[in-house]
């Protein structure tokens, strides 16, 4: 609060009320799904029928517990092999970027850089289709050239890691970018006096400054990938990754095992996610 | 020389990047659009895809409805989302602002999946918020709060929710308080000083933030195919099933592209309209989520 501005009690007392109630909606859907993750019930939802932990342990049907349900399992598996290689090459692609955006200059740098942060504002079903329909063309010509068909450029999981790629890679540049600005580059041309070449000062001094920043947008990127939908859709195969796998089983009518996998994922991300925001608060300090 | 050969190295990733997973895959798909078919694998450029996006009434419905959906929903999740970031920014104090700021973030680290799920417990005829009213004795018999427009606009908000809040909160804390206290002093009143000061002040922050909210809201899926049910019409949907049910790629690659041209449109205006450039609001309220 100003201290210097009169308050009118009352409206005060109505703004906090009405900021508490906006944490109630923010917290409401997440309540509710971990909730029902315990409940003694077929179906997500009330009558409350007493607590059980079956839909993470249950190994037998109808209550086929998480730890026990191949398919899911294997999604959540689809999903961090995914989501591993789309945090690898946003990180590689994003520290290059980074270096080139802030150290080099070159024409028509300014348009570069737009089209660098374009990703971002282009709905993600429409970069999954038209990864589709080009990876797609690519294949049918090497086809009907020399009847060679490319597995990889049919929908399936590397499309759907190029897809993601496409652009938390960008979500990536900007992350390191906003450190690889503050770094002092008088430490680097120290190192070079010393004798260093460019590349030992940069591996020595830069690259070991910008570390936070890269696990900080390795593990944005990784959270970003996993829980991907709109671009995944277009682009993916048989192995359907997690998103894909419980809106496949949230259309066919839903049991607490969504509960459990969602509870489970919430905890994981958050983790994660806090990590990631300590990293970012260093990184300002 | 060797700082050239650097130079090409450090380029390579972003041309092969942006080149094979953003400009040609546009420009394959714009053409992809133009292919009219005449018989079976024999195809000719023509306009023909668009035309029917013209002269069948369900598919630009569907576009104009999807396209005013999503400025309502981002109008309100401005209207809901500005006096909470106010809040965060100028009226917590201590260690109760991060606090509060954390807390509004880490929904969205939840997979969109995972809260649209939680809205459809919440909503449903058996759910949460029927089963309370009917304990509360406020309605007799079940409500089904699912399937309709109202549901689809809760989820699309709620979804949206951080993209605002984040840029809100990081332009109103750079207002200075003096200025408000000199606004007060000059004898403004809460309206006045809101109007004159606060509002213009956190103008970028409001551009960005209705800027990405618009645009996720018009390429949602999930929120408007689960929340709305059968009858949601969003194009989205029209483009999914062009692409997956009916192998219309062709018909499915115009209607992405006039998506694509809707949102670059209000995107471009948006920041024409308050002279901003995209780095300066994308690109900074992402570098600080």
């Amino acid at each position: 609060m100003i201290p210097s501005i009169p308050q009118n009690p009352l409206l005060l007392a109505a703004y906090r009320v009405y900021v508490g109630l906006f944490f109630v909606y923010l917290a409401a859907p997440l309540v509710v799904v971990s909730v029902f993750a315990f409940n003694d019930s077929q179906f997500p939802s009330l009558p409350w029928n007493g607590f059980t932990w079956d839909w993470f342990f249950g190994d037998a049907a109808p209550r086929v517990g998480l730890f026990h349900d191949g398919p899911l399992l294997k999604a959540i598996g689809v999903s961090v092999l995914v989501a591993f290689f789309v945090m690898l090459l946003s990180v590689a692609v994003g520290t290059s970027n980074a270096f080139l955006f802030e150290r080099e200059a070159f024409p028509l740098k300014n348009v570069a850089y737009v089209l660098m942060l374009t990703p971002l504002v282009v709905p993600g079903i429409i970069l999954g289709i038209s990864i589709l329909v080009m990876t797609n063309g690519v294949a049918n010509r090497v086809y009907d050239a020399f009847s060679i068909e490319i597995e990889t450029l049919r929908p399936g999981l590397v499309l759907v890691v190029l897809g993601q790629f496409s652009f938390i890679a960008t979500i990536a540049t900007l992350v390191i970018s906003a450190r690889l600005r503050k770094f002092d580059i008088g430490l680097e041309e120290a190192a070079l006096n010393l004798g260093a070449s460019r590349w030992t000062a940069v591996r020595t001094v830069t690259l070991p400054y910008l570390a936070p920043a890269m696990v900080g947008a390795g593990i944005v990127a990784f959270l970003m990938s996993f829980e991907n939908f709109n671009t995944t859709l277009m682009l993916v195969g048989s192995d359907a990754p997690l998103t894909i796998a419980l809106f496949t089983r949230l259309r066919e009518g839903s049991t607490p095992v969504l509960n459990a996998v969602s509870l489970i994922l919430m905890i994981a991300s958050a983790v994660l996610a806090l990590i990631a925001i300590a990293l970012q608060r260093d990184r300002r300090a | 020389m060797a700082r050239r050969l650097g130079f090409y190295l450090l380029l390579a990733p972003l041309v092969v990047w942006l080149g094979a997973l953003l400009i040609i895959p546009h420009i394959d798909l714009f053409i992809t659009s133009l292919q009219v078919k005449v018989r079976p694998r024999v195809y000719e450029l023509g306009f023909a895809n668009y035309a029917e996006f013209f002269t069948e009434p369900l598919y630009w419905n569907t576009f104009a409805r999807t396209a005013l959906m999503s400025i309502a929903a981002t109008l309100l999740t401005l209207l809901v989302g500005f006096p909470v970031s106010y809040y965060i920014a100028k009226l917590a104090r201590g260690p109760a602002r991060a606090v509060l700021f954390v807390l509004c973030l880490l929904p969205f680290w939840v997979s969109e999946l995972v809260r649209t799920f939680g809205w459809m417990i919440l909503l449903r005829e058996t759910g949460v918020v029927s089963s309370a009213l009917q304990w509360l004795g406020l309605t007799s018999g079940p409500i089904e709060f699912l399937y309709n427009d109202a549901a689809i606009m809760v989820g699309l908000v709620y979804t949206s929710m951080l993209f605002m809040v984040v840029p809100l909160v990081t332009t109103l804390d750079s207002l200075d308080d003096s200025y408000i206290e000199a606004g007060y002093d000059l004898g403004g009143n809460g309206f006045a000083v809101m109007r004159e000061i606060v509002i213009p002040h956190a103008m970028p922050g409001i551009v960005s933030g209705c800027i990405v909210v618009f645009m996720l809201s018009l390429g949602n899926y999930l929120t408007p195919i689960l929340l709305g049910g059968k009858d949601s019409l969003w194009f989205t949907e029209q483009i999914y099933s062009q692409f997956i049910t009916r192998f219309n790629w062709e018909q499915g690659s115009a209607f992405g592209f006039l998506l694509l041209i809707l949102s670059s449109l209000i995107v471009w205006t948006g920041l024409k309209l308050t002279g901003q450039t995209l780095g300066a609001t994308v690109g900074q309220g992402q570098a600080n989520r």
